[in-house]
């Protein structure tokens, strides 16, 4: 081990310090800041991610205090059409709630269970995937058996019948945080696969070196090695598939609320929100639907940019 | 008299790159005549393989050839069309490669590559064309050829598949065979049947050769001539058995030194000190000089040119014509 | 190879009995059939007598085995919502959702893999950076948003196609279709499109990625070195190389397909299969959410063995000669 201290160069600190520095100075970074798409995505997302967080602030109204809304208000256009009011830039819906107000709600709603979702994913994928790998033999058989099986289903019909399943057993409209609490639940179900093949394959190749045997030869609980040594290697990987879920979450709790079997109705996501507007699109407020809906595709596409651009950048056989 | 099969002058291979732009074929110039076999023989990295793909124009992008010419039997093949270059391929200038295996498209049977590339080149119709391909693989040494035609792939042995391969870079008659590393991925025990396969084929056909590896007894058994290959340069060029028993440049000394001999007094196997320099960090002046015992100040300063000295040339300052006498050059060994 | 067939063909029985126990539980533990089927004024003991008779207090394993055997000769039970057997509704339902689905993945392949094939030989023409940019949009937008996109486009906006429904249909007796009418194409065009667009740009995506990967390789470069026309080497070589995976996994893809239709025909009011379960879920209609995840199953089973046997005809490594594979 070197026993000179090095300059006080910032990326050779120790602790959150240095991490950030290097962090700042790494490759990646140089390769986020290279591509002006990747980083439009990355300004896309961070506007949406904090304009959720702070809604409340942001939001020029609350559309769900029942207070604040008036019928009179409803069915105005955008305001740079003919009969539109400056309060409501982007117009109102059926119930007078100013359309870029629940927007910025619904998009809290959306990136909560997103997030949400993709969390629960990793926490049972990964650790399954690690309990796989680590143990092999039957539970690793098992385990897979049933990832492959999932996994030749796709998710929207899996988080389809968690939900129905759930309704049925919490009886038929489920209230509030228990709906929330269902579709996250039903999301993240439905994608944890990925998250256990990938650790599971990292966890078999980590296993088998030398360095993890000798652990095991000192007597390291295994639980011990598998967290320091081969949950770091995994993180990488980890994250490129994250991302890109946290874009499919996004779009399965959107379809899911568009068909009526997603978030409650007092919180609705954007995915609601399409699905109200739908009703007007014949009778000409278009504006009700098209919004919420293109602030959906914004969302998604730039999550998807920043998923590719880390793929990329994370790949080793590109660098 | 008929020019050479193949004359290279000057060639240099780059690969613009994000941190500037590397430079695999520094500057190398050799030729080939007809019914010849040139050994190319250095270390991984040195510039080998990159030199026969930039040969027959099969260099990927972003590589290219920055400077310098090729002429196959007299004619300027370097800076051709690619319709034109095509053409010229598998007709007149072949290559085969190193792994047998991946050689061969796994879909499809050994008679469909062979007629399809008989086909490609000769005018004769599919029947003509399973005929000849019989008769090649034949000819190669694979038994029952009748049968095995309609066989894929992986049904070969290595060492049969390799025979197919070569089948398959002659089956037009081209003037020259790039072959590059031809026995690596084979077993040691086929390794020699397979060149001298490759050595009466290309007797028997006038083909010259181009034969690229790293293995310098497949070159001392089957070559002509050699060219030994450092850096991406030329280090050293001449009869085999000049260059094996008599090496000019100290690189070739320390390689000829490094071969464990059978028979011979046991000695301690000759080492060259530290590894071949990586492309971007390619020394000043002489690119061996940081490894070589006898470097002086002007390896430091200057790349040295060929020198002629006796029946080979040598890159190398203790040949050229002030240093003669000082006793630095010839008994081989250092 | 017969030996593989045999034991897909167990691994395939064994699934569909996991989620026939899947489909039985639900069917069994949520919520009460009893009372599903009875109105209010039916008194205990009439309640108790019903359930002896249906056999609702015989033991787990014979109730099991009953349901596996009315399943395999499609008896799915009653619709608690719409009072009709299932698999009748069923019956109605499927030829709507198979000719969508059918014609959803043709859409997809007839344009994802010229598109893949063009954006992996020719990378730098700007043809191919719209078609990579389309792809992205293709995979970023959910599909009933794309369904609501184009109904305000060409129903709304343009009024060229029609924004719910078949069309006229015409019935065959056991099959009714809508492809031999003229408003049935209308009909189908936008909800076809819709459905297949996502698979189109996995299509096209995989194609690009498995070309450029087998550009790379060594016979490829052999091919080129033997002097093979840009045709043999791109169509004759690498394209055949490509479609060997690529046809596999779309295949499998074929399955969710069907799964994804629920959302588009929600989005077009597309009277089939997926229409019916989703309404099932909003009623917890049990049974018909039951015989939709047997059903479910049993395609994807079909579609995963289809797939294998494709496969191991396709590619000849997998077919081990034992006669001729000594070679020396």
């Amino acid at each position: 081990m070197s026993a000179d201290r090095p300059t006080t160069d910032p990326i050779h600190r120790p602790g959150l310090a240095g991490a950030l520095a290097r962090g700042l100075d790494s490759d990646i970074f140089h390769s986020f800041k290279q591509s002006k798409v990747t980083m439009l995505a990355g300004a896309v997302t961070a506007i949406f991610f904090l304009a959720a967080l702070f809604a409340p602030w942001i939001a020029p109204h609350d559309p769900y205090d029942l207070a604040s809304i008036s019928l009179m208000d409803s069915f105005l256009p955008p305001v740079w059409m003919e009969g539109g009011d400056a309060r409501f830039p982007l117009g109102t819906d059926d119930q007078g709630r100013g359309i870029l107000s629940t927007i910025i709600y619904g998009a809290r709603a959306s990136l909560v269970v997103g997030f949400a979702a993709v969390l629960l994913a990793a926490a049972i994928g990964v650790t399954l995937g690690l309990i796989a790998g680590y143990l092999g033999g039957t539970v690793d058989a098992v385990i897979m058996r049933v990832a492959e099986v999932q996994l030749s289903f796709p998710a929207i019909l899996i988080a389809l019948l968690i939900d129905g399943v759930a309704r049925g057993v919490l009886g038929g409209d489920a209230e509030g945080n228990l709906a929330f609490a269902v579709i996250i639940v039903s999301i993240g179900l439905s994608f944890w696969v990925q998250y256990a093949r990938t650790v599971r394959g990292s966890c078999l190749v980590e296993k088998n070196k030398e360095y993890v045997q000798a652990a095991r030869v000192i007597g390291v609980h295994p639980a011990l090695i598998v967290v320091r040594h081969v949950l770091p290697n995994v993180l990488g990987p980890v994250l490129v598939i994250a991302t890109i879920s946290l874009a499919l979450a996004i779009i399965t709790e959107a379809t899911l609320s568009f068909l009526g079997v997603g978030v409650p109705p007092t919180q609705p996501s954007l995915g609601t929100m399409i699905r109200v507007g739908n009703d007007f699109l014949f009778s000409g407020e278009w504006w009700i639907t098209m919004f919420p809906g293109a602030a959906l595709a914004i969302l998604v596409l730039a999550v998807n940019l920043l998923g590719d651009w880390l793929r990329d950048a994370l790949n080793p056989k590109l660098r | 008299m008929a020019p050479p099969v193949l004359k290279v002058d000057n060639l240099t291979v780059e690969f613009p790159g994000r941190r500037g732009t590397l430079r695999a074929v520094d500057d190398i110039s050799f030729r080939i005549d007809a019914g010849e076999v040139l050994g190319v023989v250095g270390e991984s990295g040195a510039g080998k393989s990159m030199t026969g793909t930039a040969v027959i124009g099969l260099l990927e992008p972003p590589g290219r050839i920055a400077d310098g010419r090729v002429e196959l039997e007299g004619q300027r093949i370097d800076n051709l069309p690619h319709e034109k270059m095509r053409r010229l391929r598998g007709d007149r200038i072949g290559m085969i490669f190193q792994d047998p295996l991946t050689s061969l498209n796994p879909l499809y049977t050994v008679g469909f590559h062979l007629t399809e590339t008989i086909r490609t080149h000769t005018d004769r119709t599919e029947a003509q064309a399973r005929k000849r391909a019989i008769e090649l693989l034949s000819e190669v040494g694979i038994p029952a050829p009748e049968q095995r035609i309609d066989q894929y792939p992986h049904h070969f042995s290595g060492g049969m598949r390799q025979r197919v391969v070569i089948a398959l870079a002659l089956c037009a008659e081209p003037r020259l065979v790039i072959a590059d590393e031809p026995t690596t991925a084979l077993d040691v025990s086929i390794q020699a049947q397979i060149i001298q396969l490759l050595k009466r084929l290309c007797r028997d056909h006038g083909t010259s050769v181009m034969l690229i590896t790293h293995d310098m007894g497949v070159i001392a058994e089957t070559a002509d001539r050699v060219a030994v290959m450092y850096a991406g340069r030329i280090v050293e060029v001449g009869p085999v058995r000049e260059v094996v028993q008599n090496a000019k440049h100290p690189y070739t000394e320390g390689l000829m030194g490094a071969i464990p001999k059978i028979g011979g007094r046991t000695e301690d196997l000759v080492q060259i000190r530290g590894t071949m320099p990586r492309l971007s960090q390619i020394p000043s002046g002489c690119a061996f000089h940081p490894r070589c015992p006898k470097a002086f100040d002007r390896c430091r300063r200057e790349r040295p040119d060929l020198i002629q000295v006796g029946q080979s040339r040598a890159a190398c300052w203790l040949h050229a014509p002030e240093h003669a006498g000082t006793g630095a050059s010839g008994d081989g060994h250092g | 190879m017969i030996a593989f067939v045999v034991r897909r063909l167990l691994q395939s029985i064994v699934v569909m009995l996991v989620v026939a126990l899947l489909a039985f539980s639900m069917f069994r533990y949520i919520g009460d059939p009893i009372n599903q089927m009875v109105g209010v004024e039916t008194s205990s003991e009439q309640r108790e007598e019903l359930r002896e008779r249906l056999g609702l207090n015989d033991p787990m394993l014979v109730q099991f085995g009953r349901f596996v055997a009315d399943a395999v000769q499609f008896d799915f039970g009653v619709s608690y919502q719409q009072k009709k057997p299932v698999s009748e509704l069923f019956a109605d339902r499927l030829p709507a959702t198979l000719e969508l689905a059918f014609l959803s993945a043709v859409f997809a392949l007839a344009c994802g893999i010229p598109m893949g094939v063009y954006t992996a030989l020719r990378r730098e023409a700007w043809l191919s950076k719209v078609f990579l940019t389309v792809s992205l949009i293709g995979i970023s937008l959910p599909t009933f948003l794309i369904g609501i996109l184009m109904i305000f486009v060409f129903s709304v906006w343009l009024g060229w196609l029609p924004s719910f429904g078949r069309g006229a249909t015409v019935d065959l007796g056991f099959w009714t279709t809508g492809l031999l009418t003229v408003s049935g194409w209308k009909a189908a065009i936008m909800p076809s499109i819709t459905l297949g667009l996502f698979q189109m740009t996995l299509i096209m995506r995989l194609v690009r990625s498995e070309m450029l990967e087998v550009l790379r390789t060594d016979y490829i470069k052999f091919a080129r070195a033997r002097g093979l026309n840009d045709r043999a080497v791109h169509f004759g070589h690498a394209l055949k190389n490509t479609l060997v995976p690529v046809i596999t996994i779309t295949g499998l893809q074929l399955g969710s397909i069907i799964a994804f239709a629920i959302i588009t025909e929600t989005v077009f009011q597309w009277p089939g299969m997926g229409l019916l379960f989703l309404q099932a879920i909003q009623n917890v209609d049990i049974p018909i959410m039951a015989a939709y995840l047997i059903l479910i199953a049993f395609f994807f089973v079909l579609i995963n063995l289809i797939v294998d046997m494709l496969y191991y005809a396709v590619d000849p490594r997998l077919r081990v000669d034992r006669a001729t594979s000594s070679g020396h």
